[in-house]
């Protein structure tokens, strides 16, 4: 891990916090609606791991996807248009917020029924092994997904075929509104893998170098056709499920205790740290020469002034993206039957008798 | 031109599609090493290998959404669920998923995927094992489907199927498996959800697929004896519908006879009828007319089956009664 990563993963994270409380804003005006499920809280785990995907690899995502979407690079603008229902969103205004789609960026698109994510991912890895491809599937999922039938049929089928999957599991403790223990028999989600012989492992969700370091070794095994692994990354959403939900069900000692941890204050307490230390990079694999040189070149420690304007560089860019949504034209009716019928556009359906 | 069975038709179809295309792949339960339920994929795993004939476990919901995974990355996979039965549990794939992505996605993503269905009544198999989903299908804005009733078409329209970019159900009829026709494979193939006519009459148009364009046509036989000529339309397709093919059907023979074996209630022939009415009112003699299914799950008993379903008889009765009321 050098600096220039440790820095572009802060970035992200205030970039995802900054975009989602500018969401939530542009909802309770009245801006965006339908469901609009937010990330703050769970930053270390979609930047932790998509510091970790290589352009090669693919992702697929939950309802809860704009910070995924971000990471993955696709542009602010984009996707809060297609929050706005824009034309110019990155759907058309057809995917909406819990339906971001990239064919570009390998994004395999956000869905909203759970445990969809699952035979997605087990679709792409087999085309990748199919065409003996060294890529990966990043599949995203939360701890209420893991109840569902997908997840094992699925686990099971990745297992059985040695295909390229990182199963990321997003554990927030809540299914909605039913805290863990009373939705799942078996609260620790990483053991559940060990019945498809499925190599897995917990690690803290809200420390974005351990996640990005897990994530790192996971991956560069998947690739090198090892089979499917699973991360359980413990984690915590700071708000409701949803917009529509204020989050009451949740004790407030259980939010402060975990905003003590706020994944962003530990990045930025990483960074003004000196890191990575000695240990550190002797035990981070082959490539720790590298790792101590890029080291001792960027050994500036990040300072407040950059940190300022690092948070004013992600501003614009929220508000940047918030203006271009706002000022975007609506989608017509054609568009829509464009988008239904992109694929038959060049075949013959019928032909009438003359 | 070659005789051969339907279920050899499919077969053929999918080894000439496999050939063409190494992206053409098939996965499904006992479709590998056993050669399918109804033979269709036999022999197809020795000659193409096990990553393009795949067998699964039984997890219909998720074999199927990976057959949507990996047309989203451009592969045409062709899935076999045993029976449409079973396709129950594949409903969240096929509904939510296969059907929804390239819209979803603003048309960023095709879906060149194919899902074989073996249902219909066949002979006693129990209400669980003899249904017909077709209007449940039909609901789904962004999926197609096909119902070949000959081998000509299952060969055809299968190869047709997997050559589409969208996802194409292709019904098949369980009692159709062990019939026989000709197989052209070099004539150029009507598209692929054209209607034709099977028989050319004039006093009453009967439209039909699937298996029940049999009993049309031998009720058609037997109704040129009384001096009752019926127009036999296959439509071969139910979504889309060529509306045309039968509304020119209707200006020559001005009554409709609708025959379905789904169930009668809230099936294809309800929309099939209240379209073509939209459509045709002016040129009809008589109200449309549908025969279908009981409204009931299918009996086990071997009478009651075959009585819960339209047959060759009640056909003629229908027809007759269209043609000449009173």
């Amino acid at each position: 891990m050098d600096r220039m990563n440790l820095s572009a993963m802060l970035r992200d994270m205030l970039l995802a916090r900054a975009f989602e409380e500018a969401a939530a804003e542009e909802y309770s005006r009245g801006n965006i609606s339908g469901f609009l499920h937010l990330y703050p809280g769970e930053e270390a785990v979609a930047v932790g791991v998509l510091h970790a995907a290589e352009p090669g690899d693919y992702i697929i995502s939950t309802y809860r996807e704009h910070v995924h979407a971000l990471v993955r690079g696709i542009p602010a603008r984009q996707i809060m248009a297609e929050l706005f229902g824009k034309k110019p969103g990155i759907c058309g205004g057809m995917g909406g917020s819990m339906h971001l789609f990239d064919s570009t960026r390998r994004f395999l698109g956000g869905y909203a029924i759970v445990g969809e994510t699952f035979p997605i991912a087990l679709g792409a890895a087999y085309a990748i092994t199919y065409r003996h491809l060294p890529e990966a599937v990043i599949c995203f999922f939360g701890d209420g997904a893991v109840n569902q039938g997908t997840f094992h049929e699925s686990l099971n089928m990745a297992s059985l075929w040695k295909l390229p999957i990182l199963f990321v599991c997003e554990n927030n403790r809540y299914q909605i509104g039913t805290e863990i223990h009373r939705h799942s028999a078996v609260v620790e989600v990483y053991k559940r893998a060990c019945a498809y012989a499925i190599p897995a492992e917990k690690v803290d969700g809200m420390d974005v170098l351990a996640v990005h370091d897990a994530a790192r070794h996971a991956l560069e095994s998947i690739r090198s056709g090892d089979g499917p692994q699973l991360l359980e990354l413990e984690t915590y959403r700071y708000r409701g499920h949803s917009m529509a939900d204020p989050g009451s069900y949740r004790p407030g000692s259980e939010l402060l205790a975990y905003q003590a941890h706020d994944p962003i204050a530990t990045a930025i307490q990483l960074s003004q740290s000196p890191y990575p230390s000695l240990e550190d990079i002797r035990s981070a694999g082959p490539d720790c020469l590298d790792q101590l040189t890029d080291h001792c070149s960027n050994n500036e420690l990040l300072d407040e002034e950059t940190l300022t304007r690092m948070k004013q560089e992600v501003q614009k860019i929220v508000e940047d993206a918030l203006a271009f949504a706002q000022a975007s034209e609506e989608p017509g009716m054609q568009d829509a039957w464009d988008a239904f019928l992109c694929n038959r556009r060049f075949e013959t359906l019928m032909k009438s008798p003359t | 031109m070659k005789e051969m069975l339907y279920w050899q038709a499919l077969n053929q179809a999918l080894d000439a599609e496999m050939a063409a295309d190494e992206t053409v792949f098939i996965l499904g339960e006992d479709v590998g090493l056993f050669g399918g339920t109804y033979r269709v994929t036999e022999g197809l795993m020795a000659k193409y290998g096990e990553w393009r004939v795949r067998d699964t476990p039984i997890s219909e919901n998720s074999f199927t959404g990976l057959g949507i995974g990996a047309a989203m990355l451009g592969l045409r996979p062709v899935v076999e669920i045993m029976t449409l039965n079973f396709a129950l549990l594949a409903m969240d794939a096929l509904v939510n998923m296969a059907a929804k992505i390239p819209f979803m996605s603003g048309g960023q993503f095709s879906m060149p995927l194919t899902l074989r269905m073996p249902g219909g009544v066949a002979k006693q198999l129990g209400a669980q094992h003899s249904q017909r989903l077709e209007s449940i299908l039909m609901n789904v804005p962004g999926l197609r489907i096909v119902v070949p009733a000959t081998p000509q078409d299952a060969y055809w329209q299968l190869r047709q199927a997997i050559r589409s970019n969208d996802p194409v159900v292709v019904l098949e009829h369980e009692l159709l498996y062990f019939t026989q026709g000709r197989v052209d494979e070099g004539a150029m193939a009507p598209a692929i959800h054209q209607a034709v006519t099977r028989r050319s009459g004039e006093h009453l148009t009967c439209i039909a697929y699937s298996r029940m364009v049999q009993l049309a046509l031998q009720a058609a036989e037997t109704l040129a004896k009384e001096n009752i000529s019926m127009d036999v339309i296959d439509l071969r397709s139910l979504s889309p519908i060529d509306w045309d093919t039968c509304a020119h059907s209707l200006e020559k023979t001005h009554h409709c006879l609708i025959v379905e074996e789904d169930c009668r209630f809230a099936g294809a022939g309800a929309e099939i009828a209240a379209t073509l009415q939209e459509r045709c009112f002016f040129l009809l003699d008589a109200p449309i007319q549908r025969l279908g299914g009981l409204d009931l799950p299918t009996p086990f008993n071997r009478n009651l089956e075959s009585a819960s379903i339209p047959r060759t008889e009640d056909i003629l009765t229908a027809a007759r009664q269209l043609v000449n009321p009173g």
